[in-house]
């Protein structure tokens, strides 16, 4: 994974609570084998249908921080809710709730979600609603979101932000104890289950 | 912390006394989480068993090859085929490209790795929540994952399940460990004066009224513990369908202590112990138990007397009401979000307020899913639809959780009571649930279904649901709009 230090992008503001990974992306767009080329596929029944849908304008095209409401990734588990936001070229969500296994998603791959208060969320969707385009900067070090008239510091877990900053990757730092695995298997007891049948 | 949380944060200190959820995540510690370079480290635990399917595991599998790492216990791991497949002629290829390559590519990688993999048409293969319990893999104590966001559904047999994301899943292959916070605790009492739930009310709307009851994020960051003389009356089926909707309300697990109904339920299964194994783990399982001392960082009561069968209004799982209830005024909601989501909801649903709810007409009735697919499912559905026929112009599908359950359907020739109605039966599999397989709504097409997310799109472009038990979803089918059986004529 590549280190996380700070991004500066478009804002674009996403008014809506509890916007699932169904939204995010369909079931049927979850179909291919891959790990990329999602980005179409991004909040794709919304971008067809809905013209004033906010990446239907130009100004937010290339927007590369979404500012979403409350409770952002709830419902299905599927990470390639964070897969299709990167590859249509977001790095960073910033919302005043996250869902949990999203959260956890979005550590993984390398999303920075970053989480602050209701009102500056407010204040931050005012502000990118009145100036279309403006650029907002996240900085990772000093935790704070800002626009050129505005700044606001967010909250992140410290572990996943440790990670993010120096670009680790989370299974080569499990494995630096495998000794303790190791240890941990031989007290397991023995009916516990296996994917071979329990001999009688 | 509100007034209260530090209370109960204060209380929890004083208390010696562990939950149910506490001794099953002390158990499972390989490494307590200490401090790297200033940084709290989460704790790292074992996973007893992973369960995977091919919609979310080929690129973990992809993610290890690239990475040169094997699979640390294939013998922990267990596949099976079920989002993506067919219902109807299972034995012909699958026509649609793309999901039987995501097929092929989880029997090369099963292949690869040694993994058991439960194919299409063998006898053990369903839905991955409902073939667990049915073969004894999920046990009381357990950690159990699995990529899918409803793995709570195995906290029914006093496992401590929950779902976890691709990367995640890549984790457990490679390590057979996740570094995890510990989630907080929570319990969910539900009680009535005689234990028991009201003719015509089952688990289901237990589950639908707790959404309705603390919304979408009642429960967030929690491990559930589900409690009381109701739960502890419920069958094994009934307490799965209760623990698979934890999600629901933000939960990652929903559990429930073993008791003698969990035992006499794992007893001679394909995996379950034998044996003196049988004896050694029955003892360990006995102990698995909140001490009456404990604290839980939350807590819920559901006084079950008044209980009446749910059904979802909304696009929500929590936007539901008692079947008796009218479509609601969006203005009457208390915050400007819960308007905005009703008013949203309303539209997508083309549903006027104050309709009666037992007046929308329903055009599929759909039985089956990880929530609703059980052989008791399917018998109080066809006890309802026994000696009737379904709505002239209405569509019903069964699709049977798991080649097992559907066996045994056919065995007490329910599945002639389904089809005298004229209702489909099918092989199975999620089918619409998720719509992946083509078993989908036409827009605007609106369903009565026994799963558990009503989300806009969720089983077709522009298809609508409503949420409800299998009874309800049998009677609505009969009367064509929703409806409990009580509304049908003798
Ligand atoms: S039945 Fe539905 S909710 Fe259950 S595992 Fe399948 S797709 Fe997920």
């Amino acid at each position: 994974m590549r280190p996380f230090k700070a991004h500066a992008g478009i804002g674009v503001p996403l008014r809506r609570s509890s916007v699932d990974t169904d939204q995010i992306i369909a079931a049927e767009d979850t179909k291919r084998i891959t790990r990329t080329g999602y980005e179409d596929a991004l909040f794709a029944t919304w971008r067809r249908n809905d013209k004033s849908f906010v990446l239907n304008h130009d100004a937010f095209k290339a927007g590369s921080i979404l500012v979403a409401g409350p409770d952002f990734g709830t419902g299905s588990s599927r990470e390639h809710a964070v897969w299709a936001l990167m590859d249509y070229g977001f790095r960073v969500v910033i919302s005043s709730a996250f869902a949990d296994i999203f959260r956890g998603n979005a550590g993984k791959a390398g999303l920075l979600l970053a989480q602050c208060t209701q009102s500056d969320l407010d204040t931050l969707w005012t502000a990118l609603e009145s100036e279309p385009g403006i650029a907002i900067t996240v900085d990772l070090t000093s935790k704070v979101v800002a626009t050129k008239s505005f700044s606001c510091g967010f909250t992140i877990d410290e572990y996943t932000r440790w990670r993010l900053l120096e670009g680790l990757d989370d299974i080569d730092l499990t494995l630096r104890h495998v000794a303790d695995i190791d240890a941990f298997e031989a007290t397991r007891p023995a009916w516990l289950p296996s994917g071979k049948v329990a001999p009688v | 912390m509100t007034q209260d949380e530090s209370r109960i944060a204060a209380d929890r200190a004083r208390s010696p006394g562990r939950t149910l959820a506490d001794k099953i995540w002390d158990r499972h510690l390989v490494r307590a989480g200490g401090t790297v370079n200033g940084v709290a480290e989460p704790d790292l635990i074992y996973v007893d068993l992973h369960l995977l399917h091919e919609v979310a595991s080929p690129q973990a599998f992809e993610g290890l090859r690239l990475a040169g790492k094997k699979v640390r216990r294939p013998d922990l791991t267990v596949a099976v085929e079920d989002h993506n497949v067919p219902t109807l002629d299972i034995h012909r290829p699958i026509a649609d490209l793309l999901a039987r390559s995501q097929i092929e590519t989880l029997r090369r990688n099963c292949k690869e790795f040694g993994i058991r993999l439960y194919r299409i048409g063998d006898i053990d293969q369903g839905i991955v929540h409902v073939i667990g319990p049915e073969l004894g893999l999920t046990q009381p104590g357990m950690i159990l994952v699995c990529s899918d966001s409803h793995t709570a559904t195995h906290g029914a047999l006093g496992a401590f399940a929950f779902g976890i994301g691709t990367s995640q899943g890549e984790h457990v292959l490679a390590t057979q460990t996740l570094p995890m916070t510990r989630f907080r605790t929570m319990s969910v009492t539900v009680t009535s004066t005689n234990g028991k739930l009201r003719p015509g009310v089952t688990s289901k709307d237990v589950a639908l009224a707790l959404v309705a009851q603390i919304g979408s994020t009642g429960g967030q960051g929690h491990a559930i513990e589900y409690r009381g003389n109701v739960i502890r009356g419920l069958s094994i089926e009934a307490r799965t369908t209760l623990c698979n909707m934890s999600i629901e309300v933000g939960a990652r697990v929903g559990m429930v202590a073993p008791d003698e109904s969990t035992f006499a339920y794992l007893a001679g299964r394909t995996h379950a112990p034998k044996g003196g194994q049988w004896d050694a783990a029955v003892t360990a399982w006995r102990e698995l138990r909140t001490d009456d001392d404990a604290r839980f960082d939350k807590e819920v009561f559901i006084d079950a007397d008044e209980l009446t069968p749910y059904v979802t209004w909304g696009t929500k799982p929590g936007q539901g009401l008692p079947l008796s209830g009218s479509v609601p005024d969006p203005g009457s909601f208390q915050s400007e979000s819960d308007r905005a989501a009703a008013r949203q909801a309303l539209r997508y649903m083309g549903l006027e307020p104050g309709t009666p709810l037992r007046e929308i007409a329903i055009d599929t009735v759909f039985i089956g899913s990880c929530t609703n697919s059980r052989i008791e499912d399917l018998r109080a559905a066809a006890e309802v639809l026994r000696g009737r026929r379904i709505a002239k112009g209405l569509r019903m599908l069964v699709v049977p959780g798991s080649m097992r359950v559907r066996k045994q359907a056919m065995e007490e020739r329910l599945d002639e009571v389904f089809g005298a109605a004229g209702a489909e039966w099918r092989m199975p599999g999620c089918s619409m649930c998720i719509g992946m397989n083509g078993d989908r709504l036409a827009p605007m097409e609106r369903s009565a279904s026994t799963t558990n997310r009503n989300f806009e799109n969720r089983q077709g472009p522009g298809g609508r649901t409503h949420l409800v038990s299998p009874v309800v979803a049998a009677a609505t089918a009969v009367r064509g709009t929703l409806s409990s059986p009580e509304d049908l004529e003798d």
